[in-house]
């Protein structure tokens, strides 16, 4: 409770300045997301949950370009058997580099590219967009929940107001979160699917599962980054320890002769 | 070498008599090393080890992803997302490289403010000082073209912008603009050269490392005291100093470990916190990004380039003066250089006889100042530049200059400095002892230890 009350506080501050440039000027709902904190890690149903929203619900319009689909079974993603991949990779169309035919995707190729022009492109979205800022542009919120990528892409899922307007023949949507009109209608909508897992499909509980698979697919490799920083920063703590200890046998001697003058 | 009389190397062995008749490397390298060094050198003196440390990182980390990355506008954030996913530890490669860039600058900030407070820039040593402000300025341009390779918005709205300077060159600023980047426009051409250039710099910068070290080896380090060592008689000298082996090389090492420390928990845990969002997306010259901000580095120098608005005086005046020849894009390229040059000239700047800034208590203040509006105004060059963030930027830049040209200057005629110690090995007795008192003061008595 006190961290969001901090959080609207911080956000009601960072309207006053407008702070990065990646920055959004709408509100974004600080998500508790698994791999938070030091430890937190990947949660692997939440990553297939995330897809399974990704192919039904994003991938008509926008791609993930910079993916391969290979790495859906890499470990700490979302795990899925090599013959699911296949599988799920069979469903797409790719063009082949070497006869230039259409032909099934397989797993050693990427995700496709977005299919509409105006759809950006998925991959690295969740590290593309700051949805922390502030205060006064001082980077503070955002040293203290993260940059906030995928607390946006979740936030913006479900601050739809229904509001809409058209404008040149365009029809936007508002959006609280995207703080105005934007090109996407709704994509999300209260039990459009069934989870293969059982779990409840809410615009809530979809809109935080697609946005910790963009996470993965934007940070594949967080997990074996935050291993790599633990185990360093203990290697180096004890290295640093020695350290002290020698220097401070190397110069006592010369310390206790100065204090003899 | 420095000019402290110290030992030798007397090669022993027959072998190592053959190699020093021939090349006296071994000599050359033991005298770098055993060089005499001030005892009294505090943690502010351990900047100069991180940064080589940060040069032979980049370097390294900077040849395995040169490996793997392709300079080419249609490939290159392909490329570097590759190394993100497919190469084995490329991510890890690549934040330490990005970070590492960060890492640099931070020590080399420190490390210049260090010599600015304690007068390391004053005679004899402006040649190390002016080495080291053209080392400074060769990581500026390594960096602003490292920065673009990732070739995400940033980098390329980063490039159009600081190239676009140039372009604000009177008469022969556009025909520049295009030689610099091989085309009308950020392109290709830009991008192959920025990377040839970008693995060719750090090697200069190694070469100018080496002369910077030679020279303040010439001279010897200065202290917090600006005190110069003894240099009558080997003994004299070694009351004022210490061999750099082992004494400074472990003690360097150790604060070096605490700075990897920290800067390994940055890239471990938040490896994009000091980056722009805004670099994940693939460069599109078709659409601007709100807000066009360097990265944190440059913030000040582009708050300076920022300050000056075609309504501020200086401006309208510098107009007419030049018959309308230096418009205001054109002033606050000017200023950006010139800020640095001031920099380059605090040697002449300074009139002070008393060297080290602990003993001046005007300047101490000023000096502050000075480092509370570098601080101002790097926060001040991230934020959009309107309102009242231009009126703070101005003020932020006036203070840069005014610091440097009227300050400076003056403090030398006015202020009553303190007396220095004598010498060096008196203000190392002093804190020693005084560091032992301290303890008795505070907390707990230490159990007393037998004379050792």
């Amino acid at each position: 409770m006190l961290k969001k009350l901090a959080l609207s506080t911080a956000l009601a501050l960072s309207v006053a300045a407008p702070g990065h440039a990646a920055g959004v000027s709408g509100e974004v709902i600080n998500f508790d997301f698994s791999w938070q904190g030091p430890f937190g890690s990947y949660d692997r149903q939440q990553l297939q949950r995330g897809l399974q929203v990704y192919t039904e619900a994003c991938a008509a319009c926008h791609g993930l370009r910079y993916v391969p689909i290979r790495t859906l079974s890499d470990p700490n993603g979302p795990e899925l058997p090599e013959d699911q991949v296949r599988e799920y990779a069979s469903q797409f169309q790719v063009r082949d580099e070497e006869t230039g035919d259409m032909r099934d995707a397989e797993p050693n190729d990427h995700f496709p590219r977005s299919q509409l022009e105006e759809a950006p492109d998925l991959s690295l979205m969740a590290k593309a967009r700051a949805g922390f800022s502030g205060p006064y542009g001082l980077g503070i919120n955002q040293f203290l929940y993260g940059t906030g990528g995928p607390e946006y892409i979740a936030s913006l899922l479900v601050s739809y107001t229904g509001e809409s307007d058209t404008q040149a023949g365009v029809t936007l949507y508002e959006n609280e979160a995207y703080g105005g009109y934007l090109n996407m209608a709704e994509p999300l909508s209260d039990g459009m699917l069934d989870y293969a897992d059982g779990t409840e499909a809410t615009k809530e509980q979809m809109a935080q599962d697609v946005a910790a698979f963009l996470m993965w697919t934007a940070e594949p490799k967080m997990m074996e980054r935050k291993q790599a920083g633990f185990t360093g920063a203990i290697f180096l703590t004890i290295l640093a320890v020695l350290l002290y200890l020698t220097n401070k046998r190397l110069w006592g001697p010369v310390k206790s002769r100065a204090k003899k003058d | 070498m420095s000019g402290i009389p110290h030992d030798h190397y007397e090669p022993s062995s027959r072998g190592e008599k053959w190699l020093h008749q021939r090349l006296p490397i071994v000599g050359l390298l033991y005298d770098t090393i055993m060089i005499p060094t001030p005892k009294n050198l505090n943690w502010m003196w351990i900047w100069g080890v991180v940064l080589v440390f940060c040069l032979v990182l980049q370097i390294v980390t900077g040849i395995v992803l040169a490996m793997h990355y392709t300079p080419h506008v249609d490939q290159a954030f392909a490329s570097v997302e590759h190394i993100m996913r497919n190469v084995n530890g490329g991510h890890m490669m690549r934040y330490i490289h990005q970070n590492g860039a960060m890492l640099f600058f931070a020590a080399v900030y420190l490390h210049m403010f260090r010599s600015m407070y304690y007068g390391s820039y004053k005679t004899p040593r402006e040649v190390t000082w002016i080495i080291g402000i053209l080392i400074y300025l060769l990581m500026m341009a390594t960096a602003f073209m490292g920065y673009v390779l990732p070739w995400g918005q940033m980098s390329f709205w980063g490039a159009t912008v600081i190239t676009g300077l140039f372009g604000a060159i009177p008469g022969i600023g556009e025909g520049l603009q295009m030689w610099i980047l091989g085309g009308p426009a950020v392109d290709n051409a830009a991008l192959n050269r920025f990377f040839s250039l970008h693995y060719l710099l750090p090697f200069i910068i190694l070469g100018l490392v080496i002369v910077h070290i030679w020279a303040f080896h010439t001279t010897g380090n200065n202290n917090p005291t600006g005190v110069e060592v003894r240099r009558e008689s080997r003994q004299e000298a070694e009351k004022d100093t210490l061999p750099f082996w082992p004494y400074f090389v472990i003690k360097d090492l150790f604060a070096l470990v605490v700075v990897i420390l920290v800067f390994w928990l940055i890239v471990g845990f938040m490896p994009n916190y000091l980056g722009h969002p805004e670099n994940y997306q693939e460069a599109d010259p078709l659409v601007t990004p709100a807000h066009i901000v360097p990265e944190w580095y440059f913030l000040p120098f582009y708050a300076i380039l920022r300050a000056f608005t075609s309504d501020v005086p200086i401006v309208i005046f510098a107009n007419w003066i030049s018959f309308g020849l230096i418009d205001a894009t054109f002033f606050g390229v000017l200023a950006m250089f010139g800020s640095i040059f001031v920099w380059a000239l605090m040697p002449w700047l300074d009139t002070s006889s008393v060297r080290s800034g602990r003993y001046r208590p005007w300047f101490k203040i000023f000096f502050w100042v000075f480092i509370v509006n570098f601080v101002i105004l790097t926060w001040v060059g991230a934020m959009p530049a309107e309102g009242i963030y231009t009126t703070i930027a101005l003020l932020g830049t006036t203070y840069w200059f005014v610091y440097f040209l009227i300050i400076l200057p003056l403090l030398g005629i006015f202020e009553t400095p303190q007396t220095p110690p004598e010498t060096i090995e008196e203000d190392f007795v002093a804190h020693v002892n005084a560091s032992g008192k301290s303890d008795d003061g505070k907390g707990p008595k230490p159990e007393p230890v037998p004379a050792e």
